[in-house]
């Protein structure tokens, strides 16, 4: 019997009701009296100069009450990146500002250079129509190779070229992965193109500029994944706003993948607008801006190389890849292609010599940042791709070759060649556990009925690994972060036993109100009914980082465990007050302190209840209340790691990829609620399907976005996939943190890529098509199929 | 501006609007029933699907002036009359086949039609109804699920573990 609450327990989401019954408060839903409406102007071409903007007529427009061009920011300051990462040679990255609205130059098809705020959602946009902008079109730098051989035409003028910074990691390892290369038996190399993904959150980003002049405060409610961050920026780097001034509040937020993570300028636009107007000031993206606006995925080209012995003994790995940040530098844009990518370019393998190069480049296209995976997905889909080819090449099983290589766990800590010491895991285990539930043994037999069918069936098997719950500060300061990266929380008791839980984490879909009460009604012994989970403003919250990286357990989650265990050994010192005990002595199992060696005890309640009327404590050696906050900062990365395994089915007249299954084996350590875990796989899965079958972000070479609607942009539908296989039953506890627990979020997307990819190319493979060692993503019927003409 | 009249989850209402106003605005901004959630410009996300007159449609495509002396019902209109929530909604929770609840109103006035039409709809039948509804979180997975139990099917055997 499954336990029905508490950890491990598969319990129904609490949040599920208020949003069944449509009662959630998405920001656009949020409505405060008196409260203008901004629309934004946006460059329609990829790279221009801005004139005269002429707002004369508009401004007399009905309803009209501001315009703001960028010539209104150009003193305040701009939207930093996150992380500094320097080039190998020892120069430091190139940042060049990005503005709240686009000055000088626009940048991308789609970059802010006006808004209107007008009493209406209709007048404003009525006015916008009104204003005449003159935007002399220049070249527009589109493609990475381009953009890097021809540094005459520029994204931005005052850089030498459009190079970001070229790094290489690890810069000692690179003349003996040079020399074990050259030495090596046998060679794969592979060029891959990393699809740039478009996140699409269903909820478009919105947000409500609020000022009160009064007091001189500041109210931003806004789609954010981690509003504590969105404060810093928008109030410390962009608007000169003291932090205690302002509050943000990330309402219900109708998911995020990265793309909600970032600060971005409309943000300081509504409070900018706010202020001066003094009354709020809303805005909601049409989703057409969010294809335009909205941090884009992925966008790498690398070429990578696997050398090998003869027995698939991997002996090393070198990458060299170009990915794109758009035309300005996001908040982490510069962490995602290097420390989010290079350092897991050892995968689950002993591979002795590993070298990494990435260059990121300027280009005339929306910025590009983390998307569900960031840079990880990227990463296992290089080295997972490269081994099925070295397999195919060496005539081994594309599972033995795998199993031949893996790290074992008499290994760990394991302490790879690109920087990382993986603390725990079981490869082994879990291509175990993948054989068995993708009844790989039934493959052929199923192949044989495809077959019947007229189709080519395919198998597909990878494995990944991923640096999760980002992390300690420690190393990533090192590394080049410009923030911590602990997390916090408050327990704050009430005097009648139940308790608010005060969280750094963000919840836009992952179901932390009801996983979060599951841990600490687990530590405390009282139901999760009695404990309210409080996230997302400012105001309410201790300062924490937020929702991403698969970090909101492993990270938020221990810090609410540390900070339950503070509540513990004060309630425990109340305890022994009340039955005149040392604090020592006192023992709490089960909701109850009892006197160990004795039968005197008290319950959870009594002792709640004696913290906030304390008619007779000690009050030099015992305070009043039961409050405590924590602040946790991890020793490590999480590491989650897994096998994937999908079969598909290719049409040979149409080139058209059917999945007909996929399986996911995950070894996430410890697991709170199952059913939400494995949701969060599905989730992943179904991107991670989506990039290597649908979608795709398209720019034509005038930089104008061809896929800029769902019509165009296609995001798998519910008859794209079918029912997925998911186990989490191998577990390998993260040895660091005090739930043991790895994180789910994100893996699904970086598992699942490769594994439909080698699905297809075997399905050519074994329907004779052997010229096809590799198709890039998206895997559409026209590529499929042109690939197989010979 | 002129003057339009319907009636929504049983309630007659009625308000002033633009000829351009949409009936999923209409719905949110005059009425504040803010579960009708618009997620794309194109007509091609399914998140504000209502029922008009017992047939779903698109919020967002509709004008509210052809709305007209029509029954609409919303997200808010599908509980029990106690409250509780209603057969499709307590499947939805059963069987997590929500995350962010955003694309979650249409999901439900979706699967509300399909029952309606097919009261034992096969898995393909409900993916393929499900077509013009995009859930950016959940994989459909349990979505689909959902669906097959909220018409009484056994789902216990889907995706066994
Ligand atoms: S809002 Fe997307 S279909 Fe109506
Ligand atoms: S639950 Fe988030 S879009 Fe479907």
């Amino acid at each position: 019997m499954p336990k029905d609450h508490g950890i491990g327990a598969p319990m129904t989401r609490r949040e599920d009701v208020r949003f069944l019954m449509g009662r959630g408060t998405y920001t656009d839903d949020v409505n405060v009296q008196g409260q203008a409406h901004a629309v934004f102007l946006r460059s329609q071409v990829a790279h221009g100069r801005i004139g005269k903007i002429d707002t004369r007529a508009a401004a007399k427009m009905p309803g009209v009450l501001a315009i703001f061009t960028g010539e209104d920011f150009k003193d305040v300051g701009g939207n930093p990146a996150g992380w500094f990462i320097g080039s190998r040679d020892g120069t430091p990255m190139r940042e060049p500002k990005r503005p709240v609205l686009a000055h000088g130059k626009v940048r991308h098809v789609g970059d802010a250079y006006a808004a209107v705020v007008a009493e209406t959602y209709a007048q404003a946009r009525d006015a916008a129509e009104a204003i005449v902008a003159d935007i002399r079109e220049l070249p527009a730098v589109v493609d990475m190779a381009e953009a890097v051989r021809n540094p005459k035409n520029r994204v931005h003028d005052e850089l030498p070229d459009n190079v970001c910074f070229d790094w290489g990691w690890i810069e000692d390892n690179r003349a003996k992965v040079d020399a074990a290369i050259r030495a090596a038996p046998h060679v794969t190399t592979l060029h891959l193109v990393n699809n740039r993904l478009i996140p699409n959150a269903m909820e478009p980003r919105a947000s409500i500029g609020e000022y009160n002049p009064g007091t001189g405060d500041y109210r931003l409610t806004t789609t954010s994944q981690n509003p504590h961050l969105t404060r810093l920026l928008v109030a410390a780097f962009v608007l000169g706003i003291p932090e205690h001034k302002l509050t943000v509040v990330a309402p219900d937020v109708g998911g995020g993948f990265g793309s909600k993570i970032y600060h971005y300028g409309e943000e300081a636009l509504v409070l900018a607008a706010a202020r001066r107007l003094g009354r709020p000031v809303k805005w909601t993206a049409e989703r057409s801006e969010s294809f335009l606006a909205d941090a884009h995925g992925r966008d790498h080209v690398t070429k990578i190389e696997l050398a090998c012995e003869k027995d698939g003994t991997f002996i090393a790995i070198r990458t060299e890849t170009l990915a794109n940040v758009g035309a300005y530098l996001s908040n982490f844009s510069t962490v995602t292609p290097t420390f989010l990518h290079g350092t897991l370019m050892a995968g689950n393998y002993r591979v002795p010599n590993v070298y990494v190069n990435v260059k990121t480049v300027f280009t005339n296209t929306a910025p590009v940042d983390a998307y569900r995976g960031a840079g990880r997905p990227e990463a296992t889909f290089s080295i997972e791709r490269v081994i099925d080819v070295a397999a195919r090449e060496l005539g081994i099983d594309p599972i033995e070759i795998r199993r031949r290589n893996f790290i074992t766990p008499d290994m760990f800590p394991y302490t790879t060649p690109v920087g990382l010491q993986y603390d725990t895991g079981n490869y082994g285990a879990t291509m175990d556990r993948l054989v068995e539930i993708a009844d790989i043994a039934g493959f052929e037999q199923r192949r044989a009925e495809s077959a019947r069918k007229g189709l080519l069936r395919g198998l597909g098997v990878n494995c990944y690994i991923e640096a999760c719950g980002i992390a300690p500060s420690n190393l990533v300061g090192a590394l080049g972060a410009r923030v911590g990266l602990y997390d916090a929380a408050t327990v704050r008791v009430n005097a009648t036993g139940n308790l608010s839980i005060m969280t750094g984490a963000h919840s836009h879909g992952q179901g932390h109100e009801t996983a979060f009460a599951q841990v600490v009604a687990e530590r405390l012994g009282i139901p999760e009914s009695s404990i309210e989970i409080v996230h997302g403003d400012t105001s309410k919250i201790p300062f924490g980082m937020g929702s991403y990286g698969s970090r909101s357990l492993a990270v938020c989650g221990s810090a609410i465990v540390r900070a339950t265990d503070k509540i513990i050994a004060k309630a425990k010192k109340i305890a022994a007050h009340m039955m005149e005990a040392a604090p020592e002595d006192v023992e709490f199992r089960d909701g109850k302190f009892s006197v160990v060696g004795t039968d005197k005890s008290v319950d959870w309640g009594a002792v709640c209840l004696k913290a906030y009327v304390p008619h007779n404590f000690p009050h030099e050696s015992l305070e009043p209340g039961l409050e405590e906050t924590a602040f946790y900062d991890p020793a490590n990365f999480t590491y989650p790691a897994g096998a994937y395994a999908c079969e598909v089915e290719v049409d040979p007249g149409t080139g058209k990829v059917t999945i007909a299954s996929f399986a996911a084996a995950d070894d996430f350590g410890n697991i709170v609620n199952p059913l939400i875990v494995e949701g969060q796989v599905h989730g992943g899965l179904a991107q991670g399907i989506g990039q290597a079958l649908t979608e795709g972000a398209v720019y034509d070479s005038s930089g104008q976005l061809l896929t800029a609607s769902y019509m165009d942009y296609a995001m798998p539908r519910a008859d794209d996939l079918p029912f997925f296989r998911v186990d989490h039953s191998c577990r390998t506890p993260c040895t660091h943190n005090p739930l043991g627990v790895k994180g789910c979020g994100e893996a699904g997307a970086i598992g699942s890529p490769p594994a439909v990819v080698n699905a297809v190319i075997d399905a050519l493979h074994r329907g004779g098509y052997t010229h096809v060692r590799h198709i890039d993503m998206p895997l559409s019927p026209v590529r499929v199929w042109s690939a197989m003409q010979r | 501006m002129p003057k339009v009249t319907m009636t929504v989850n049983g309630m007659a209402v009625s308000g002033e609007v633009e000829g351009r106003t949409l009936l999923s605005d209409f719905l949110r901004d005059d009425l504040g029933l803010t579960g009708t959630h618009v997620g794309c410009d194109t007509s091609q996300c399914g998140a504000c699907v209502v029922h008009l007159d017992g047939a779903p449609v698109k919020a967002c495509s509709v004008f509210a002036l052809d709305a007209e002396g029509a029954k609409v019902t919303t997200i808010e209109g599908m509980a029990n009359p106690d409250g509780s929530l209603g057969v499709i909604q307590k499947a939805f929770q059963d069987h997590h086949g929500l995350q962010c609840g955003f694309c979650t109103p249409g999901m439900v006035m979706s699967a509300a039609a399909l029952l309606k039409e097919n009261r034992k709809p096969t898995e393909a039948e409900i993916r393929a109804y499900l077509d013009g509804n995009i859930c950016r979180c959940t994989g459909y997975h349990n979505i689909v699920k959902a669906v097959l139990a909220a018409s009484g099917q056994d789902v216990s055997r889907i995706a066994a573990e």
